[in-house]
């Protein structure tokens, strides 16, 4: 058979369209991640500073000005900078590899990553000469200089551009091939880029109305209760954002990567949507304890926190099942000696069960914070610390790792520098982890408040106890430490491997029963956009008015 | 749309789980009346010293006709007013607190108060004290770099004291 000089011509026009499509894909991509993994780098010894000073082990190291400015920075590194840039560069190489197509404009693409860079430079400044030491939470109506709220609106708006891209994406996609299932890895990705708008709305009205031009001197006051409650819009969903990257690894690349399938690819877009809409609406929680807003509503979001519990669950059972069948396929025997018959010299299988391990530790602890009584036990107590540690430095970095030793090759086209090494790096950041946390939440039940720099209180009956938990966590710190520098470096040696990697093709776990059509309200993201906002408005709409009419003061800005 | 018969299974497990521990949540909410503290109150943060209730003599414990006390306190940098309190074991104490600057929170050891104070807000919260001794009432939300040394002390004593 033979193919006319048309077809051809086509034929190659396509493939060179893909072809510069994956390497646009690969170089975003790339950019972004170096990006993210700097701040993780730069914020991890911070990390470990903050709990040595704070231990009181170490009187030499001992300074609240230098404390505080670290705590402000190690968490805007890590909460937003590492994050948003991994969400970036990963979804932009999702995007290229499973759809085949380009951003629509590369220019407007590169725009974005700049300006997220620029924005997070101008925070950073700010952030590292204790111009801004008010926490990653800002807690107006304390102020900081200007030129930190710009910074990290910028970082945002950045942000918006990838949110853009994806959207376009897979609309585009959509069009040229109708009826056919969105590539679960990039209904995931899209469905997160329309969550970050949503979410990020609340933190930009604050940013925007509040804080920007009070810290500017164009307004005189601003009401904290309403900041609080905008935050609070943010502040829940924003964790989902950081999680979703580590779950749409769980469901695409660990089946893979263990040699076995996925479980379900239905049920996996059930979890996204419901993620998606019990996120935002939600924020509540972070509220209890807190005056300006009415028992009621505190419930109402009560009740949509426990909600989002559910595809946690969904995605916990998923991945387990699809972990099992690819035990099984290699001998796997047992109903939990299943487990010693995986892969574990491959990381990101190492990664999905570490990360599931710390799952279900961090979720229970997370229905204690989500409960509307229990939570007053623990409310500001470095309980709460130790908790999102776990399951943001836990389960959500941990993937991240994974993901990037699966991707660095793919990208590079170099073999990965030592795999084993890898597989090492990953268990102690794990036991790291639990080293640090665990100690953490203890002494939050013991009562020890989060965020101070020390513990000057008279009553030593109840800071004695604390001591050796502190120390313990030091320890914790340490390894974490040494697990982020092998990470890097495994990366940086990775890029001059002379090693090629032999697979460079991108392909994600395909599903037991792959779908061939899913109904219309798991492949398009109209119908939750708009019961997003019409749960939104039922939510936030009477809680936010009120501040107009319940006869508000505003509080004057104050320095730190 | 393919359901595995395992995965139906967990479903309704899931779904149990959650309903039942809403359920408890609820149940203590509307039947024991358990709320977090949330009077949603405004008042002048820059005028406290005005107001009646936050004046500086007024300030401190007030004995109610049926025993239960009244706590009025005023949170600021870098320090809780009055600075130290007594109370009696095993009493119904109302605190009333407001800030006159930023934001700050407060906890005390041993007992379950906790809560948030924003500038611009009265919070409100009910408690009774059920071990004797002196414990340390922290500020247990950032308020600027002299944070860690905002504590007052509350003192429990017998009650027929």
């Amino acid at each position: 058979m033979s193919i006319t000089a048309e077809e051809a011509g086509r034929l190659s026009q396509t493939q060179s369209t893909t072809a510069s499509a994956l390497r646009l894909g690969n170089r975003l991509g790339m950019s972004n991640l170096w990006f993210a993994f700097v701040a993780l780098l730069l914020g991890l010894p911070m990390g470990l500073y903050q709990v040595a000073e704070r231990s009181g082990y170490f009187p030499w190291l001992e300074s609240s000005h230098v404390y505080f400015a670290s705590t402000s920075t190690h968490g805007v590194l890590m909460a937003y900078v590492l994050t948003t840039f991994f969400m970036m560069g990963y979804g932009y190489h999702s995007m290229a590899h499973s759809l085949k197509i380009k951003t629509w404009s590369p220019l407007f693409s590169w725009a974005g990553f700049y300006l997220a860079v620029f924005g997070t430079a101008l925070a950073a400044v700010m952030l590292l000469t204790g111009k801004a030491s008010v926490m990653y939470t800002f807690y107006p109506p304390e102020m900081a200089d200007p030129l930190f709220y710009i910074g990290a609106v910028l970082l945002v708006v950045g942000s918006w551009f990838w949110c853009i891209d994806m959207i376009a994406g897979m609309t585009q996609w959509k069009k040229q091939n109708p009826g056919k299932p969105v590539p679960l890895v990039m209904f995931g990705t899209t469905i997160n880029a329309l969550l970050w708008m949503w979410t990020s709305a609340g933190v930009a009205i604050e940013a925007l109305f509040q804080l920007i031009p009070v810290s500017l001197g164009l307004k005189e006051t601003l009401d904290p209760g309403m900041a609080r409650t905008l935050f609070s819009w943010t502040l829940h969903a924003i964790v989902y954002v950081w999680l979703i990257p580590a779950y749409i690894a769980m469901y695409t690349l660990v089946p893979k990567l263990a040699g076995g399938k996925l479980f379900s690819d239905e049920f996996a877009r059930i979890a996204f949507v419901m993620l998606f809409i019990f996120s935002v609406p939600i924020g509540f929680h972070h509220l209890y304890m807190d005056p300006q807003q009415a028992a009621g509503w505190k419930l109402l979001h009560m009740l949509g926190t426990f909600m989002v519990a559910v595809p946690t669950f969904l995605t916990g059972f998923t991945v387990l099942a699809s972990l099992e069948i690819a035990s099984r396929l290699r001998g796997g025997k047992g109903i939990f000696g299943w487990m010693l018959g995986l892969d574990w010299k491959e990381p990101m299988v190492v990664a999905g069960m570490l990360a599931m391990f710390m799952l279900t530790f961090g979720g229970f602890g997370g229905l204690i914070n989500a409960s509307y009584s229990l939570n007053a036990m623990i409310h500001n107590t470095q309980w709460v610390t130790g908790h999102f540690h776990l399951i943001f430095g836990g389960t959500t970095v941990i993937m991240y790792l994974a993901v990037a030793y699966w991707i660095w090759p793919k990208i590079t086209g170099r073999q990965l520098h030592s795999k084993a090494m890898a597989v090492w790096q990953l268990w102690l950041w794990f036991i790291g982890m639990l080293v640090l946390t665990l100690p953490w939440h203890y002494i939050g039940l013991l009562w020890y408040p989060r965020r101070v720099s020390s513990t000057p209180y008279e009553h030593v009956g109840v800071v004695a106890q604390w001591g050796i938990y502190e120390l313990m966590m030091v320890v914790g710190g340490i390894i974490l430490v040494v697990s982020g520098v092998m990470f890097i470096y495994n990366l940086i040696r990775t890029h001059t491997n002379k090693i090629a990697e032999p697979d460079m093709t991108v392909s994600y776990a395909e599903a037991i029963h792959p779908p061939l059509k899913v109904p219309n309200i798991l492949n398009s993201l109209s119908f939750w956009n708009w019961a997003m906002a019409a749960y939104m408005l039922i939510s936030y709409g009477y809680p936010l008015l009120q501040f107009f009419f319940i006869g508000t003061h505003g509080a004057v800005p104050f320095g730190i | 749309m393919h359901v595995d018969p395992l995965e139906k299974k967990w479903l309704y497990v899931v779904g149990g789980i959650v309903a039942f521990t809403i359920a408890v949540q609820v149940y203590y909410a509307a039947a024991k009346g358990i709320h977090p503290p949330s009077n949603v109150q405004t008042i002048d943060s820059a005028k406290l010293h005005l107001s009646k209730e936050f004046a500086e003599n007024n300030l401190g414990v007030h004995k109610n006709t049926d025993g239960s006390l009244d706590v009025t306190m005023v949170a600021a940098r870098y320090g809780f007013y009055p600075q130290e309190i007594e109370v009696p074991i095993d009493t119904p104490v109302r605190l009333r607190i407001a800030s006159l600057d930023v934001l700050h929170g407060l906890l005390v050891p041993y007992s379950n108060l906790n809560l948030m104070v924003v500038p611009g807000y009265i919070s409100e919260a009910n408690t009774t004290f059920t071990k004797l001794g002196e414990f340390p009432m922290i500020c247990n939300e950032y308020c600027g770099i002299g944070h860690d040394y905002m504590y007052a002390r509350v003192r429990v004593v017998p009650k027929n004291n």
